[in-house]
């Protein structure tokens, strides 16, 4: 290859992962930055008059669009859903952008349709806006959608990285790996011998309960690079450690299996139903109490605590064995095309 | 379990304190690498007790004229390259599959099978299989080479990578690493050959062999059952991982791969060139080969500057110790072999070791 070749821009870019943030860093952000963008949340908070809202948006090219547990078009909702969720809101609006294939089945794209209303009527949001592109054969997958979102912030509720402090617990609201393992398993046709379901769901009941009874601090959703990647994201931005016991962190033994079996660390696997939360050690036991409460957060578990960083913020993990390792941010290549 | 952990923990304790000499011990089986690292299983440890990772991950022994073949194949239009992931991030002088792959045709398979479904699908293409492993993956190789043969398929070919353990493990202990005292040996190979293949290394070198599984407490009391020997000093050769392992192995896998295949003079990474170590294709499938097929060198690369994977891969130092580890080479931008595969050791130490 010449010396001029131009870089490229690798699937792993995609991954949410060190490349993906390496990306948004030195190629996004220099053009954009300002003062809403710059903190790179879930979403972002802006003021309008006396209101504050919460707006986010994101992109869906899961492959294969239908899989057990949901569809692109319950992802394009919920996953929106959830960024508007952690964020502190309670997610009032969704736009709808469908850039479609040509060639594209009709009653596929009905049912993809169908299964976005249900899920924002069940959410008690709703598409307000939309748009509609196609493009010819193989310049697209089949579907590709596109969901932004608003949400009106939760008066009081700020949460914020500078908030977390040493003894602070990390909660969990459910399993992890589901979505990742599901996907990846049904792309490649391997059949388990109980059937794995991705855990999609849009979490801002449980989100706003959790807000606006408990002292909840920060909250991420795990997705793409699952929760190696949000708490490597916490430590980072907080300037603190964490250290997590596996012994803790709720996995279905499918889920494991597939894992082991594919050469996966289930910790850099994605979700789409679950966040990981920081709390104050006071109220930890009270809002894993509300969280198992809820259908969402039936398997919440406290899973570790913030303590002092030596040197550099590390996530740190407590083995069954009782030995430690470390817990890296995943590089971005292991799963294309999750969400 | 913890009581059988605490148990073993107890009698490497003791065979530590009592021998009076550090212990060294060495696996050669990538998933074995990556199981002690995940579970932290170093950091229960006694200090007397070092453990090695030997040449076992397949990508990491992969000599760099492969890889260079390999790239090579992927320069041209008229082919598609289908490889198993951990390949597609290794680079050679020219970049990695994965950058050349933003404009060559290479796909990631899961299995053999894949491959030659791609040939079936692509008429007009030639799909090279990109055949690296162990006797674990060579088995595979055989079937999809024997299938098209069946079918008459023209356009699949494989590009033979595929290593055998036992010659590696006496080329190292013939003189590149005598430190080594003992062998955990590998769950997934051992599945094949069969446990008493590794009688020979503990007849003809004296070296303790335990094969062992991949749950922390097989490879926890393999080691106590290496301490226990070593005390004893009388080597043996043994296996904890009977729900698996037979002491013969899986014949109709290692007839499929003598079908196909013959053992010949092979390169390593930093083991260099070892007798019969290699597998190559039979005269009767050698037009399978993709290294007659389009007139490639099967002559050793040049390690890329600076990296010090041949040594890591023979134990002789640890990630850490070459300049390279942390700094330029990362797994985001990975100069070595070694930090590319998922089971390479210094992605391992990278991963789940490194505290800066």
């Amino acid at each position: 290859m010449a010396q001029h070749e131009p870089e490229r821009i690798l699937l792993a870019h995609g991954g949410g992962g060190q490349l993906t943030s390496q990306l948004i860093r030195e190629l996004v952000l220099p053009h954009l930055r300002n003062e809403a963008l710059s903190p790179l949340g879930d979403s972002a908070r802006l003021e309008l008059g006396s209101t504050s809202i919460c707006l986010t948006t994101d992109s869906y090219v899961v492959k294969p669009l239908f899989f057990h547990g949901g569809d692109i078009g319950k992802l394009a909702v919920c996953g929106t859903i959830n960024d508007l969720a952690v964020a502190g809101s309670r997610p009032v609006a969704l736009t709808l952008s469908l850039i479609i294939e040509e060639g594209f089945e009709k009653p596929l794209l009905e049912r993809i349709l169908q299964s976005i209303g249900r899920t924002a009527r069940e959410n008690n949001v709703s598409v307000v806006t939309g748009d509609t592109k196609t493009v010819e054969r193989g310049s697209a997958d089949g579907l590709f959608i596109n969901t932004a979102g608003v949400g009106v912030r939760l008066p009081g509720v700020n949460p914020g990285l500078d908030r977390i402090k040493v003894g602070d617990k990390v909660l969990l609201n459910g399993t992890i790996g589901d979505h990742g393992m599901t996907i990846i398993s049904q792309r490649e046709g391997i059949e388990f011998e109980s059937r794995l379901v991705s855990d999609c769901a849009a979490l801002a009941d449980l989100t706003c309960m959790l807000f606006e009874r408990t002292g909840v601090k920060f909250m991420r959703d795990a997705t793409r690079g699952g929760l190696a990647a949000v708490l490597n994201e916490i430590v980072e931005g907080a300037g603190l450690a964490i250290e997590i016991r596996d012994a803790n962190i709720p996995v279905r033994p499918s889920v494991q299996a597939a894992a082991d079996m594919l050469g996966f660390d289930v910790l850099n696997i994605a979700n789409e139903g679950k966040f990981v939360a920081v709390v104050s050690p006071e109220t930890a036991d009270a809002c894993l109490e509300l969280c198992r409460s809820h259908p969402l957060g039936r398997d919440a578990a406290l899973i570790g605590e913030v303590v002092a960083s030596q040197g550099v913020p590390l996530v740190e993990l407590r083995t069954k064995i009782g030995g430690r390792r470390i817990v890296q941010m995943p590089y971005g290549r292991e799963l294309p095309r999750i969400c | 379990m913890l009581d059988r952990i605490a148990k073993a923990q107890q009698q490497i304790d003791h065979a530590c304190r009592t021998l009076g000499r550090p212990i060294t011990v060495m696996e050669v089986c990538g998933t074995h690498t990556v199981a002690i690292f995940r579970s932290g299983i170093r950091s229960t440890l006694p200090e007397g007790l070092k453990l090695l990772s030997g040449p076992g991950c397949p990508v990491c022994v992969t000599d760099q004229g492969y890889i260079d073949a390999v790239l090579e194949l992927a320069q041209r239009d008229d082919c598609i390259i289908a490889t198993y992931g951990d390949m597609i991030r290794v680079p050679g002088k020219d970049g990695s599959l994965e950058t050349c792959a933003a404009k060559a045709d290479v796909r990631v398979v899961l299995s053999s099978e894949d491959a030659l479904q791609l040939a079936r699908d692509n008429a007009d293409k030639t799909v090279v299989f990109i055949a690296v492993g162990f006797e674990t993956t060579a088995p595979a190789s055989a079937v999809v080479v024997k299938e098209a043969a069946r079918e008459g398929i023209k356009n699949f070919c494989i590009l033979s990578g595929h290593k055998l353990i036992l010659p590696a493990m006496r080329a190292l202990l013939g003189g590149m690493n005598d430190r080594v005292d003992a062998f955990l040996c590998p769950g997934h190979v051992s599945v094949i050959i069969g446990a008493s293949a590794f009688a020979e290394i503990v007849s003809d070198f004296g070296r303790p062999c335990v094969v062992a599984g991949f749950e922390p407490l097989q490879i926890i009391e393999a080691l106590a059952e290496i301490c226990r020997q070593l005390s004893n000093e009388k080597a043996e050769l043994k296996s904890i991982y009977n729900a698996v392992v037979t002491e013969q192995g899986n014949v109709a896998a290692q007839r499929i791969i003598a079908e196909c295949f013959e053992a010949a003079d092979g390169y390593w990474r930093g083991l260099g060139k070892i007798e019969k170590s290699t597998l190559v294709l039979k005269e009767q499938y050698r037009r399978f080969d993709a290294f007659a097929r389009f007139g490639l060198s099967d002559e050793p690369g040049e390690d890329l500057s600076g990296c010090r994977c041949g040594e890591v891969l023979c134990g002789l130092i640890e990630p850490p110790q070459c300049a390279l580890f942390a700094t330029r080479c990362t797994p985001a931008k990975p100069i070595g072999p070694c930090m590319v595969s998922s089971e390479g050791t210094c992605a391992a130490w990278y991963k789940y070791g490194r505290r800066s």
